[in-house]
């Protein structure tokens, strides 16, 4: 080899045990799929970490049939998400709080993630399953965009979440039921849409908005009654935090903002620029707003 | 009965780097350098769609040249490696230098255990996220490993192009300036290398998790047109003219400029 002038050369010893670079014959490459790299990685016996791969993408259900998981204690889950559309981009906001039967299981947990650059993830049910799902699909879109050197359509990427989902269902009948709610900018039609999915995986585009979770309901019917087309960013995620706090006012499993600890909901937006979290001292501003009008009309009546 | 001639294991070996070498030098060549906000790797490549140069992972980046199906089966395999571990363990446990290995270990078992050795050499390259100890582990043909501190270069006249490189090189330079040196020290005295010629790329830092960031053609364009040769900059104070190469934005994009010859 030729010495190569002007830089200190070292020589690095290369027999430090590794995992092997992962090659495979063409008939079976994995493409650009990373749950089938993860499946093919076992299925070549190849030691993965322990870790790599787990119930979401394989075989799911070690235990018996029927059993109900929302029986065993120490279950985490999650509550409310919703998901709203404005002028040009979505909202996607969700509380901070996860239960374990009636018990406050943890009161500052994220529920709203970044899928990708241009895409949101949201969250409820079970939330170890729907924690892990996040990080597999994350990891899924930007494999994808790295192996392909291109970004999947917001179309493809719904889809890919839906398989996810459906990977799980025999989880879900167990009582492990995860739903995400999918919500991103589609740089070819220049909008904002949102997908919703039912337990089998079954993919559904909301026109405007939707919730899910146990506060679901509450907070859907507030984004209801005062949505409108063309809502500015501002509009909207004002009413992305009136709809969880009505939702946190009627259900136990969904928290409210919590002035005294100074933990607020997760807000974020995802538009042309992409994702963005809102920082805690906005949302907070948007709370007293809400409160605020809530005051004006003499709110506050007792049911 | 044919009986097997007896090769000497010397000359084996021997032709093997040869015949790498050669496909190897054929190619256009690359550099890699560091610079005031991360690390910046320059290519002579016409292609705006075959790169290469790519992003492995976080703060990882690839770059190869040689024959082109040959790297890219190497960095989808990178990618596959760091997406792997990176799920396995966490994001910040993937780095550079395991990488480098496990390339290293494939490509050095290829050379000696196969027919056809692989005809690339590639660079792994890893942004220090906190200080500007960054990372180039430049992997030969063989499965040789080098820890480069300042530069490296890959591909055909390799030690032409580190020769002028060596000569324009400047710690903690800026990136126009930077550009403007690899970009000469890859087209020598007798050429000019345009915008559209180079696939530029850099791991910087920022805001967001991935660092890794192609530089678009209108912005090399005016990199090279306005980053200074060094023998200005040296002579001025590194204070606040370092940074107006990559600061001047307000140009328009498609003025091409003049690379400065190299002088070494």
């Amino acid at each position: 080899m030729s010495k190569r002038v002007g830089s200190e050369q070292r020589r690095v010893s290369a027999t430090v045990a590794q995992m092997s670079l992962p090659l495979f014959p063409s008939g079976s490459d994995p493409g650009p799929s990373f749950v089938e790299l993860l499946r093919q990685t076992r299925a070549a016996g190849a030691r993965l970490p322990s870790g790599a791969g787990s119930e979401i993408v394989g075989s799911a259900g070690r235990q018996p049939a029927g059993f109900a998981a929302t029986l065993i204690p120490g279950i985490t889950h999650g509550t409310t998400v919703v998901a709203l559309r404005y002028d040009n981009g979505v909202v996607v906001a969700g509380d901070r709080r996860a239960t374990e039967g009636n018990l406050i299981a943890h009161r500052s947990i994220e529920k709203v993630f970044p899928a990708d650059r241009h895409s949101a993830v949201a969250i409820s049910g079970a939330a170890g399953s729907a924690i892990e799902m996040v990080r597999l699909f994350q990891t899924q879109l930007e494999h994808y965009e790295k192996v392909e050197g291109t970004c999947l359509s917001l179309e493809g990427k719904a889809n890919q979440l839906g398989q996810m989902v459906s990977a799980n269902l025999q989880m879900a009948m167990q009582g492990l039921v995860v739903i995400p709610l999918f919500a991103g900018y589609d740089l070819r039609l220049k909008k904002g849409r949102i997908f919703t999915y039912d337990v089998t995986g079954g993919r559904f585009e909301e026109t405007d908005f939707h919730a899910t979770g146990s506060g679901g309901r509450d907070a859907k019917n507030t984004v209801k009654l005062s949505y409108r087309e063309r809502l500015g960013r501002d509009e909207a995620v004002q009413l992305a935090v009136a709809a969880l706090y009505e939702a946190a006012d009627e259900d136990t499993a969904t928290g409210g903002p919590d002035a005294i600890r100074g933990i607020y909901p997760v807000v974020a937006t995802v538009d042309a620029e992409g994702y963005r979290r809102l920082e805690d001292t906005e949302v907070a501003e948007h709370f007293r707003n809400v409160l605020e009008r809530r005051r004006e009309r003499g709110e506050g009546g007792v049911s | 009965m044919t009986m097997p001639y007896y090769v000497a294991p010397e000359q084996v070996m021997k032709d093997r780097a040869e015949y790498a070498q050669k496909g190897i030098a054929r190619g256009r060549a690359l550099v890699g350098t560091t610079y005031d906000q991360g690390v910046l790797i320059v290519a002579e490549n016409p292609s705006s769609t075959l790169h290469k140069i790519s992003e492995i992972y976080d703060r990882v980046a690839f770059a190869g040249v040689g024959r082109y199906n040959e790297f890219d089966q190497l960095r989808v395999a990178g990618v596959r490696h760091a997406d792997t571990k990176g799920y396995a363990y966490s994001r910040e446990d993937v780095d550079a230098r395991s990488l480098a290995n496990v390339y290293a270990q494939y490509l050095g078992q290829v050379f000696t255990h196969e027919m056809k050795p692989l005809e690339v050499e590639i660079l792994v390259a890893e942004l220090d996220p906190v200080g500007a100890a960054h990372q180039l582990f430049h992997i030969a043909y063989d499965g040789t490993v080098s820890d480069e501190q300042r530069f490296t270069v890959l591909g055909g006249e390799a030690d032409a192009i580190a020769h002028r490189m060596a000569a324009r090189f400047r710690q903690g330079w800026p990136l126009g300036e930077a550009v403007v040196a690899c970009v000469a020290s890859l087209s020598g005295p007798t050429r000019t290398l345009r915008a559209d010629d180079l696939e530029v790329a850099v791991l910087e830092h920022g805001a967001w998790r991935r660092t890794f960031r192609r530089v678009t053609d209108g912005e090399v364009a005016q990199l090279l047109a306005h980053g200074e040769p060094v023998e200005i900059a040296a002579a001025k104070s590194s204070g606040a003219e370092g940074e107006s190469p990559a600061g001047s934005v307000d140009q328009s994009g498609d003025d091409t400029g003049d690379v400065p010859a190299g002088t070494a």
